[in-house]
């Protein structure tokens, strides 16, 4: 009875010792994300930049380094280049619109108005979506054939007739049509891509605190000069992190292109993570693939430092 | 003179907010009028396709939910969500307060460094990673992407609560340690239900985060019955060129509208959690 007592008391203090011991617990507790991330993510990223220097393949997958030939070789083709040109375009085009937007919408959704809550459900949809199918959804919504919009545009006389304004065909083809198929595509990632950027700006605006715009408001500042002024530039460090979550889902996603238009016509909507796909999974080409997605990290690491460092000296003045 | 501008600005403020909601919600609308059309209603483009010019039917629902593999696709996806959910919290709250409050000086530098390993799109990492899973013998399995979907959301969750731990005031804790706590009670005590908004809007976004993913599931996973529904949606209800889109307008709508609801009633938390992890982090 006694030793039992003794061994619960030793156990006891014992846990007490090492449950109090910050150099031992702030480790212990640091481990387990660390093995996984070094895992996963760390050895990943250095196969992927080995095999982004070696001729491996699906079927051939010993390593044999050839520098930079891949690089050189993917270059090469119109394929890489155009999907690099699009991956760039798309970006930027639409995170300066959810810029825009987001600014506008985190103001809108920050006060209080009627229907509130049902406004902010409608606009958050398609951020709870899953992305894949919201891109259906579009999908059916820019049919060639079916398209609702084009229906509009008949009823008000502005397509399908001779001499309508967007000409006398029944439809637009929206994803038939280069232009339209990439002005399609930026839609898309700004219409999934407004709500999160809103919400993020949501969160710095509500973090200003009210004290100061009473006291614009006491000083006679207007709206625009409150907004100018006041709210903007106290929010420009959670802007710039609004600005880095939506560039690194839209650089991340492939669904859209994927889903919507498997990068045709042609090849020409194609971006590289889709290219990377193609070659990489369903033709088994590694190396190639690998040089492929690679390619963009050097800029996204670089952008990720600028803004975190810009978020930073900020908070800081 | 006063009134009526007052009206116009209100009206205007409306009008905006109708936009913004109009271009958000279309694409759902769209879906709900398509899923109940019969066939000859929804394939003559003469018709006007805001109104059921036929009688709605359910057996496009019937043909979704008897005839493909969608619910195994929902069950896969809620499967998958749950468990990725359970090692993200496990992983991430501890990490989370080791790099708040007892890592001290480096800990700052690797909040930063696990910020930046959210910066690694799956988009760059699917080629190395698919040949991982496949030499654990993990292919075409759900597994691989329960082994897998955690490196997109531990980062993000750890840094979520990174800001809500260190939001917390010392004095808390030291109270609790005179009181006789320890360092490791004191946090399961006193820190953890002071977090739980923190804990709400990681759960949330984890397991939206997981719901979405759709690199991984397409690379990794190739046979119908392990499929997610991101990916077996949009690949699988698809036969040949044959579009069932009003089973398909169904399958999104069914998955979008739960989600939404849930996404906003949660979403002051999702904000608390933003401006405590986000701004202050």
């Amino acid at each position: 009875m006694d030793e039992t007592v003794t061994a619960k008391k030793k156990w006891t203090d014992g846990f007490r010792f090492w449950s109090d011991r910050e150099d031992l617990l702030g480790p212990l507790f640091l481990f387990p994300a660390v093995v996984y991330i070094v895992a996963l993510v760390g050895i990943p990223f250095i196969i992927a930049m080995a095999y982004s220097v070696t001729d491996v393949t699906a079927g051939n997958t010993s390593l044999d380094f050839v520098g930079l030939q891949n690089f050189q070789a993917i270059l090469k083709t119109d394929q890489f280049t155009q999907s690099l040109r699009n991956t760039i375009m798309f970006t930027v085009v639409s995170q300066i619109i959810i810029l825009v937007l987001a600014n506008i919408l985190a103001l809108i959704l920050s006060t209080d108005f009627r229907g509130k809550w049902f406004a902010r459900f409608l606009i958050m949809l398609p951020w709870a979506t899953p992305i894949a199918l919201g891109t259906i959804g579009w999908l059916w919504l820019l049919d060639s054939k079916f398209s609702p919009i084009d229906w509009v545009l008949r009823y008000l006389h502005l397509l399908g007739e001779p001499a309508a304004l967007l000409g006398s065909g029944k439809n637009l083809y929206y994803l038939g049509r280069l232009e339209l198929a990439k002005a399609s595509i930026i839609v898309i990632y700004v219409w999934r891509m407004l709500p999160l950027s809103a919400v993020i700006l949501m969160a710095g605006l509500t973090s200003i605190p009210q004290d100061l715009l009473d006291q614009a408001d006491v000083d006679g500042a207007g709206f625009w000069r409150t907004l100018f002024q006041i709210k903007l530039p106290l929010i420009l460090p959670i802007m710039s992190i609004a600005l880095l979550f939506s560039l690194i889902f839209t650089v991340g996603d492939m669904a859209v292109v994927y889903v919507l238009t498997r990068g045709g016509p042609v090849y020409y909507t194609q971006i590289l993570p889709t290219w990377a796909y193609l070659k990489g999974i369903e033709s088994g080409a590694l190396a190639e693939g690998s040089a492929t997605a690679l390619f963009l990290f050097p800029v996204l690491l670089a952008v990720a430092i600028m803004v975190l460092r810009f978020s930073r000296r900020t908070e800081v003045t | 003179m006063k009134t009526p501008t007052r009206w116009i600005k209100r009206a205007l403020f409306y009008g905006v907010v109708a936009v913004f909601c109009f271009f958000s919600a279309s694409p759902f609308m769209w879906m709900i009028i398509t899923m109940f059309k019969q066939d000859k209603d929804l394939y003559r483009s003469a018709n006007n396709p805001f109104i059921f010019n036929l009688p709605p039917t359910l057996s496009h629902l019937d043909l979704l939910f008897n005839n493909t593999n969608f619910l195994v696709f929902m069950r896969n996806s809620v499967f998958i969500g749950v468990l990725v959910v359970i090692i993200t919290l496990v992983i991430s709250i501890p990490a989370a307060y080791s790099l708040a409050r007892l890592v001290g000086r480096w800990g700052e530098r690797a909040g930063i460094g696990i910020f930046l390993v959210y910066l690694v799109p799956p988009t760059l990492l699917f080629i190395p990673l698919s040949r991982v899973v496949v030499s654990l013998g993990l292919h075409n399995s759900l597994w691989s992407l329960i082994l897998v979907y955690p490196t997109i959301t531990i980062p993000f969750s750890t840094w979520l609560l990174m800001g809500f731990f260190k939001s917390i005031p010392k004095d808390l804790e030291e109270a609790a340690r005179v009181d006789g706590y320890s360092r490791l009670t004191s946090f399961i005590k006193v820190i953890m239900p002071l977090s739980m908004s923190g804990v709400v809007a990681v759960i949330a976004f984890t397991f939206t985060l997981t719901l979405h993913e759709f690199v991984y599931a397409l690379a990794f996973v190739t046979s119908s019955a392990q499929r997610t529904i991101s990916v077996g949606v949009p690949t699988e209800l698809v036969r040949g060129d044959v579009f069932y889109w009003q089973s398909l307008m169904a399958a999104a709508a069914i998955v979008a509208i739960p989600v939404g609801l849930v996404y906003n009633i949660f979403l002051d938390r999702l904000v608390a959690g933003f401006t405590m992890g986000a701004v202050k982090g």
